[in-house]
């Protein structure tokens, strides 16, 4: 069901063993073999040039809006892809849906912000705090929602996630800011650092003096490309972060997940307990969410119970389905078409399209807009749902499996399939 | 003393007598088999060997060991594997991968977080598991999805599954059930191979007159939840007790 089987399975009648022998023994580069090491390479670059290929059009044209080069669009680019990565070691790998995830984002959070408060605006303190009371956190939830299965699981996960959320703007408010989240201040000790910024104002984030708010922007002809600070530091961790999780992918430990995903029976009759194998992976995935929440911070050193509740934690179920579970740059994929979506699409108002249809005679323009206003603007959720099913219908295994089938329609060459096809592949004729 | 030794073992569902005083002594190196008519408790006594079920009364132990009130993974653990009725192996994955989950059982225990090695540069992992499928006949399979395969192919793949462990003892539900003659007479073979190669000790429940005789050295026949004799099968096809309850049954259709 993932992509880990690339590595083992085909439907080709298989070559003989001494050739697999040599290729267990296959050379690798950072412990990656060289598919894997080329994703890995393209995924960097993709990530380095993100502020150029996200601004194709000239800033003042008309389609200067579908423009998504810019560094808090980005940033959440890369912030929710790392959440949905971590999400699909648990998901992709052990088919165990939670619908808690946001909780530890939240955490993670609001772990950063006090880092902040107390320790000073080094963005190393709240990333590391996030990730390890994430963690904590998810030990917990992880130990009590694993008891059950299914859907006990996902609503375990979901009332843990509710509770908290809950708890946030009641008795917890001491420590989350209750209804206006939890904010820095000048009276803030900020031990390691300042507690008012020479300028007067509360200091900002930064990773050793370089401001995360930091930009330069290069004018190109009509074009301009902004390069942040911030980006680049939430691009090198979800690099490390990706890496990491192909790792994971390739592991004996991710062997395990799926084996627990495919027959829990035979699991535990081949003397193997599931129990804290799946907790380990549930751990770990909360820590991924939690750093989620520490970068997002690290950006706006801001935050609200509201990050906890439910919709939140839907949200990476469905970046991590639209873009393919079990697949490795799926996740990355359906997170960046979503927020893509969410700011860009919400942002077409009737005035826009009055102006994209004023070459049409009135009726006919008047027609138009009301046809497809709904769509747009603030009807973005309709778009994306329709998407959303369009995509579980048609294409089970997620836009990489689209991608995939595309490029057999345009190479027509079946040795050079994507990556991540043969996953995408397998999925899809699970889900027939 | 027995390998396996079970005492006055009885389990009840709801008013129906599953099983009731059933005691059986499967002697070390020995390989055992346990007939009897459908719905006589045959697999439900090897749940209860196994840590599926746990019996109202009595006691089971395992070369001396109380297998009571332990989980199932930790009594595989202590050298007891069991092939199921319905083939039980891990569909989703590869039959290399199916091969190489028991070995990492077998070499790390029930739980080894390793989540940072790579899974196929494990030479001694890999090379075991490639070896295990060689002697299951199985190489030129082990790229295969594992579900895709024939339903003897995947029973042949469980018992290698099973052997990778080297149990001391294999528990068999059944492994002929739904098999063409062709593929019961080739696990037939396999199994006589299994018993050359190794000391192990073998309790098998069959259906299927054929393979019981063709290798059990004590068979006992179980009827409504009660062992009827243990004896040799040569005593055991002149028995008329079991010739009444169970082959006299199996002849009359
Ligand atoms: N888990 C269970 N719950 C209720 N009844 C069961 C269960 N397992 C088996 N039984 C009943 O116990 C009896 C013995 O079943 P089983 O051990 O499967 O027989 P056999 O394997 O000899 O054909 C049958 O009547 C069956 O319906
Ligand atoms: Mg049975």
């Amino acid at each position: 069901m993932t992509d880990q089987t690339i590595q083992t399975i085909s439907r080709d009648p298989a070559p003989t063993a001494p050739a697999h022998r040599a290729k267990a023994r296959e050379s690798t580069v950072l412990g990656l073999t060289r598919k894997d090491l080329t994703l890995l390479i393209v995924v960097a670059i993709l990530t380095v040039f993100a502020p150029f290929i996200l601004n194709p059009f000239p800033a003042d044209s008309a389609l200067a809006q579908f423009n998504a080069g810019y560094p808090d669009l980005m940033q959440r680019f890369v912030i929710f892809g790392i959440f949905a990565i971590g999400f699909n070691i648990l998901f992709g790998l052990t088919g165990y849906l939670s619908f808690g995830h946001a909780a530890f984002l939240g955490v993670g959070s609001f772990a950063g912000v006090w880092m902040f408060k107390l320790l000073g605006m080094n963005v190393l303190y709240a990333i590391v705090a996030s990730v390890a009371f994430a963690g904590l956190f998810s030990v917990v939830v992880g130990f009590v929602s694993l008891r059950r299965s299914g859907i006990y699981f996902s609503i375990l996960t979901l009332a843990f996630a509710q509770m908290s959320f809950a708890l946030a703007y009641s008795v917890l408010t001491p420590i989350t800011g209750g209804e206006t989240g939890l904010q820095l201040a000048k009276t803030d000790p900020r031990i390691f650092g300042q507690s008012i910024a020479d300028d007067g104002n509360i200091p900002v984030p930064s990773f050793f003096g370089l401001e995360m708010r930091d930009s330069t922007t290069l004018y190109m002809g009509g074009w301009e490309f902004t390069l942040n600070v911030g980006y680049y530091l939430c691009a090198v961790v979800m690099l490390v972060a990706f890496y990491v999780a192909i790792r994971i992918f390739r592991s004996p430990f991710a062997m395990m997940l799926r084996a627990v995903k495919s027959n829990q029976q035979r699991m535990n009759y081949t003397g193997l307990n599931p129990k804290p194998y799946m907790l380990a992976a549930f751990v770990i995935s909360g820590m991924y969410a939690g750093l989620a929440g520490g970068l997002m911070v690290s950006m706006d050193p801001l935050a609200g119970a509201e990050r906890m509740q439910w919709t939140a934690s839907g949200e990476v179920v469905l970046m991590t389905i639209l873009g393919g579970a079990g697949t490795l740059i799926g996740p990355v994929l359906g997170a960046g078409f979503i927020k893509y979506f969410e700011n860009i699409f919400s942002k077409i108002n009737q005035a826009t399209l009055e102006g994209w249809f004023s070459v049409f005679p009135d009726g006919l323009s008047d027609l138009l807009v009301t046809l497809v206003y709904p769509f747009v603007g603030k009807g973005w959720h309709l778009t994306l749902g329709i998407l959303f099913m369009l995509v579980v219908i048609f294409l089970p295994g997620g836009l990489v499996q689209g991608g995939q089938k595309l490029a057999t329609v345009f190479r027509r060459d079946k040795n050079a399939n994507a990556v991540e096809g043969p996953a995408a592949d397998q999925r899809s004729q699970a889900g027939e | 003393m027995g390998i396996l030794e079970v005492r006055d073992v009885s389990k009840n569902f709801g008013g129906l007598k599953a099983l009731s005083d059933v005691n059986l002594s499967v002697a070390e190196g020995t390989v055992h088999a346990i007939i009897g008519p459908n719905g006589a408790g045959k697999s439900t006594l090897l749940n209860c060997l196994v840590g599926k079920l746990i019996p109202d009364t009595g006691s089971v132990s395992f070369e001396g060991q109380s297998v009571l009130g332990r989980k199932p993974h930790e009594i595989n653990q202590m050298g007891i594997s069991r092939v199921f009725q319905t083939p039980e192996i891990f569909g989703d994955l590869s039959v290399l991968e199916n091969m190489m989950i028991p070995c990492f059982a077998k070499r790390d225990g029930a739980f080894e977080l390793n989540a940072y090695g790579r899974m196929m540069a494990d030479g001694e992992i890999v090379e075991r598991a490639e070896h295990m499928l060689e002697d299951m006949n199985m190489a030129d399979k082990r790229k295969m999805h594992a579900a895709s395969m024939s339903r003897g192919d995947k029973r042949r793949l469980e018992i290698g599954m099973c052997l990778a462990q080297e149990p001391r003892l294999l528990l068999l539900d059944e492994p002929t059930a739904g098999m063409a003659r062709a593929d019961t007479n080739n696990t037939i073979d396999l199994l006589k191979q299994i018993k050359e190669d190794r000391p192990i000790t073998i309790a098998i429940i069959e259906h299927d007159m054929h393979v019981v005789f063709s290798l059990a050295e004590r068979i006992t026949v179980l009827a409504q939840g009660t062992p009827l004799v243990e004896d040799t099968p040569a005593n055991i096809k002149g028995h008329p007790k079991v010739r009444e309850a169970y082959l006299g049954e199996q002849s009359g259709h």
